[in-house]
C-alpha cells in the first residue's frame, strides 16, 4: 500500500493550490463590487469625506490588493466571514447553521442517484437495444433537460396539491437532541421513529427532484462502461477459466465502477447547484435558500460566503472520489 | 444560354460536382446517418424551430406580450386557457400564449451571446494551451482549474450578482462559467492532432504558427466541439432560466420563461397555467438541443459513416 500512501500526498500537493485559487477568485468577485464600497457604505455620493477615510481604515481598503488578500485569508481562517449587513448576524455562525440541511439533502440525493442510475445503466446495457434501453435513454435527455425549478414545483403539484401524500415544504420535526445536525439520522439516533418518518416524508420530494436531473447521466455511463468492460480480454479469460456467474459480474462491476464514480464526483457540482434552485422551491433550510434569499436583499458577505463554502464541498467531494478511485483501481496510484 | 467561362449551367454543376466528388459522398452519409436517427430529427426540428421562434417570436404574437391594458385588465387577469388565450392570462390580463413566444427570445439572445463569447475564447485558450505547452500552458490550465472548481450555477450566480440583475450581466456572468469547459476539451484535443506527421510537415515548409493551429489542427478537433456547443445551447437555456428565477437575470416587463416561472408560483397551483406553460417551453426548447447534440455525435463521427458506407455496399 505504499504507492497508496504516495499518491494521496501527491492529491492533497494539488488539493492546496485549488482551495486557494477558489479564495482568489472568490476575493476577486467580492472586490469587484461596488466600485467604492467605502463611500457606498458610509451613503452613497454625499457621504463625509472623513467618515469614508474611516471606513477605509477599518476595512483595510487603502491596503494594496495582495495585502487586502492576507487580511481576508485570516479573517476566514479565524472563522471570520464577515457580517451580513441585512440580517446583522455572523455569515459563518448562519452558514454553520444551514449547512447540515444542505448535506443532508445531498447526501440523500446521491444515494438516490446512485441506486437509481446504476442498476438501470446495467438493465441497459444487459439488454442493450431493447425498448429498456431506449426508455432509459430517453429518460436520461429528459432529466438533462428539465428545469429543475419547475419539475420541484410539478412533483409539488403531483403529490401535495393532488394527492396529498408528501409534504410540500420544510424539512419535518427536529429531533430533541442534535447530534449531528442530520434529522434523519439524529432521530433514528434519539431512537424517535415519528420524527424519523416526518423527516423521511420531507426529504422525499426535494431529494428525488435533485437527483432526477442526475440519474440518466449516470445510468448511460455505466451502460457505456459496462459494455466497454464485457468486451474486454479479461471477460472472455474469466469465462474460459470457468468462474461462476456470480464472481464474474463481481469482476466486471468493479472494473465498470470507475468511470461511474468520476462521472458522479462531476455531477456533485450540478447536484449542489441544483440544489440552490430546489432548496427555494421546498423551503429546504439549507444553503441553497440562504443564498437566494442573500440575492433578494443584495447581501454581499453572505453571497460570497455561500459561494466560497459550496465550491468548498464541491473540490473536497471530487477529492473523496479521486481517493476512493485510487483504493479500488491500482492503476490509477501510478 | 452561355454562364461562366463559355459553359452551360448544368456543365458548371457537373464539374462542382466532379471537384468535389469525396465531400458531396461524406454530406450523403451525413444526411443518412442523420435519416436513421428518429430523436436526431425531432432535435432537429425542435431547435430550427426555437431559433425561428427566437427571431420571429415577437413579431407573431396574438397579443402586445408586455403592455399592460388598464381598462381590461381586472376582467382579464389570470383567465384561465381558453380559445381567445391559449396559456391564460397572468395577474396583469396579459396573454401567457404571447409572454411564453416572445420569451424564446430572450433565451436566445442569452444562449448566442455566450457561445459568440465563451466558445472562442474556450477554442483559442485550448489551442494555446495545447500547442505551445510549458509555461503557457500550466498558467492557462491552473487558472481553468479554479474556475471548474465551483459547480457552475453557484459561480454564475456570484458574478450577475456583482454585475447587477438584467439581461446583459447574465450573459457575461453565463460566459464567464462557461468557456472552461472548452479550454479543457480543446486542449486535449490539440495534444494529440499536435503530434501527427503532416503537423511536423507544415511546420518544416515554414507555415506560420497561426495557420497550423487555425488551419491545420482546428478542423481536426472541430467535431468534438460542435457536438458540446449544441448540448450546451441548452444547457445554457437552462441556466438562463435559473437565473432569472431566483431573480437574477432578465428583468420585467422583458417577458423570460425562468422568470414567468417564478411569478406564477404566487398563484399556484389554483392558476397552473401560469406555471406550467413556460416550464414547458423550457423543457422542449432544452430538449431539442440535447437530442440535435446526442445524434450529431453519430452523424459527424466518420467511423459511423464508414461502417454506414460498408452496410450500402453490400447491399449492392
Amino acid at each position: 500500500m505504499a504507492e497508496l500512501k504516495y499518491y494521496l500526498v501527491r492529491r492533497m500537493i494539488t488539493f492546496i493550490p485549488t482551495v486557494l485559487g477558489v479564495l482568489v477568485l472568490v476575493f476577486i468577485i467580492s472586490h469587484m463590487i461596488p466600485a467604492d464600497p467605502a463611500r457606498l457604505w458610509a451613503g452613497g455620493e454625499k457621504a463625509k469625506p472623513e467618515v469614508v477615510e474611516a471606513i477605509r481604515k477599518k476595512y483595510h481598503l487603502d491596503e494594496p490588493y495582495h495585502i487586502q488578500f492576507m487580511l481576508y485569508l485570516n479573517d476566514l481562517l479565524k472563522g471570520d466571514w464577515g457580517k451580513s449587513p441585512v440580517t446583522k448576524r455572523s455569515v459563518f455562525e448562519d452558514i454553520a447553521n444551514y449547512f447540515p440541511a444542505t448535506l443532508e439533502l445531498a447526501l440523500v440525493s446521491s444515494i438516490l442517484l446512485l441506486i437509481m442510475g446504476i442498476p438501470l445503466g446495467i438493465v441497459s446495457a444487459l439488454k442493450r437495444d431493447t425498448i429498456i434501453d431506449h426508455i432509459v435513454r430517453i429518460v436520461a435527455l429528459i432529466g438533462v433537460s428539465m428545469p429543475v425549478f419547475w419539475l420541484a414545483i410539478m412533483l409539488q403539484w403531483v403529490f401535495y396539491y393532488t394527492l396529498n401524500i408528501l409534504p410540500a415544504t420544510g424539512r419535518g420535526v427536529a429531533p430533541q437532541v442534535s447530534y449531528t445536525g442530520l434529522y434523519l439520522l439524529d432521530s433514528i439516533l434519539c431512537g424517535d421513529f415519528n420524527a424519523f418518518t416526518a423527516n423521511l416524508s420531507h426529504i422525499i420530494l426535494p431529494a428525488f427532484t435533485l437527483s432526477f436531473i442526475g440519474i440518466g447521466v449516470i445510468a448511460r455511463i455505466t451502460r457505456g462502461a459496462i459494455l466497454d468492460v464485457l468486451s474486454a480480454d479479461f471477460v472472455e479469460f474469466s469465462i474460459a477459466k470457468g468462474l461462476t456467474k456470480l464472481q464474474l459480474y463481481k469482476h466486471i462491476l468493479k472494473n465498470a465502477l470507475i468511470p461511474v464514480i468520476t462521472v458522479f464526483g462531476l455531477q456533485f457540482g450540478a447536484l449542489l447547484s441544483g440544489a440552490v434552485i430546489t432548496e427555494t422551491v421546498f423551503s429546504w433550510p439549507g444553503i441553497g435558500s440562504y443564498t437566494v434569499k442573500a440575492i433578494n436583499s443584495l447581501d454581499f458577505p453572505a453571497i460570497m460566503g455561500s459561494t466560497l463554502i459550496i465550491a468548498l464541498i464541491y473540490i473536497i467531494t471530487n477529492l473523496i472520489v479521486d481517493i476512493f478511485y485510487a483504493v479500488i483501481d491500482p492503476r490509477i496510484r501510478f | 444560354m452561355r454562364g461562366l467561362r463559355g459553359l452551360k449551367p448544368r456543365e458548371i454543376i457537373r464539374n462542382w460536382k466532379e471537384r468535389n466528388k469525396s465531400r458531396i459522398r461524406e454530406w450523403k452519409l451525413m444526411y443518412e446517418a442523420f435519416k436513421r436517427s428518429p430523436l436526431a430529427v425531432i432535435g432537429a426540428i425542435l431547435s430550427v424551430s426555437f431559433i425561428i421562434l427566437g427571431i420571429i417570436g415577437p413579431y407573431i404574437t396574438p397579443y402586445d406580450p408586455c403592455a399592460i391594458n388598464f381598462e381590461t385588465m381586472i376582467q382579464e387577469k389570470l383567465q384561465p386557457p381558453s380559445l381567445q388565450h391559449l396559456f391564460g392570462t397572468d395577474e396583469f390580463g396579459r396573454d401567457m400564449f404571447s409572454r411564453v413566444l416572445a420569451g424564446a427570445r430572450t433565451s436566445l439572445q442569452v444562449a448566442i451571446a455566450v457561445m459568440v463569447i465563451a466558445v472562442p475564447l474556450g477554442l483559442i485558450l485550448g489551442l494555446v494551451a495545447g500547442y505551445y505547452g510549458g509555461v503557457i500552458d500550466e498558467i492557462i490550465m491552473r487558472i481553468t482549474d479554479i474556475f471548474l472548481a465551483f459547480p457552475g450555477l453557484v459561480l454564475a450566480i456570484a458574478f450577475s450578482v456583482v454585475l447587477g440583475a438584467g439581461i446583459e450581466s447574465a450573459m457575461i456572468a453565463i460566459s464567464l462559467v462557461w468557456w472552461p469547459g472548452y479550454v479543457r476539451v480543446v486542449r486535449g484535443q490539440t495534444l494529440s492532432v499536435k503530434e501527427n506527421l503532416y503537423i511536423e510537415a507544415a511546420k518544416a515548409i515554414g507555415v506560420s504558427t497561426r495557420k497550423i493551429m487555425l488551419r491545420h489542427i482546428l478542423p481536426n478537433i472541430i467535431t468534438p466541439i460542435i457536438v458540446l456547443a449544441t448540448l450546451d445551447f441548452g444547457s445554457v437555456i437552462l441556466v438562463a432560466a435559473a437565473l432569472s428565477f431566483i431573480g437574477l437575470g432578465a428583468q420585467p416587463p422583458i417577458p423570460e420563461w425562468g422568470r414567468l416561472v417564478a411569478d406564477g408560483r404566487k398563484y399556484f397551483p389554483q392558476r397552473w397555467w401560469y406555471t406550467f406553460f413556460p416550464g414547458v417551453a423550457i423543457f422542449f426548447s432544452v430538449l431539442g438541443w440535447n437530442l440535435l447534440g446526442d445524434g450529431l455525435r453519430d452523424v459527424l463521427d466518420p467511423r459511423y459513416r464508414r461502417k454506414l458506407e460498408f452496410e450500402k455496399e453490400i447491399k449492392v
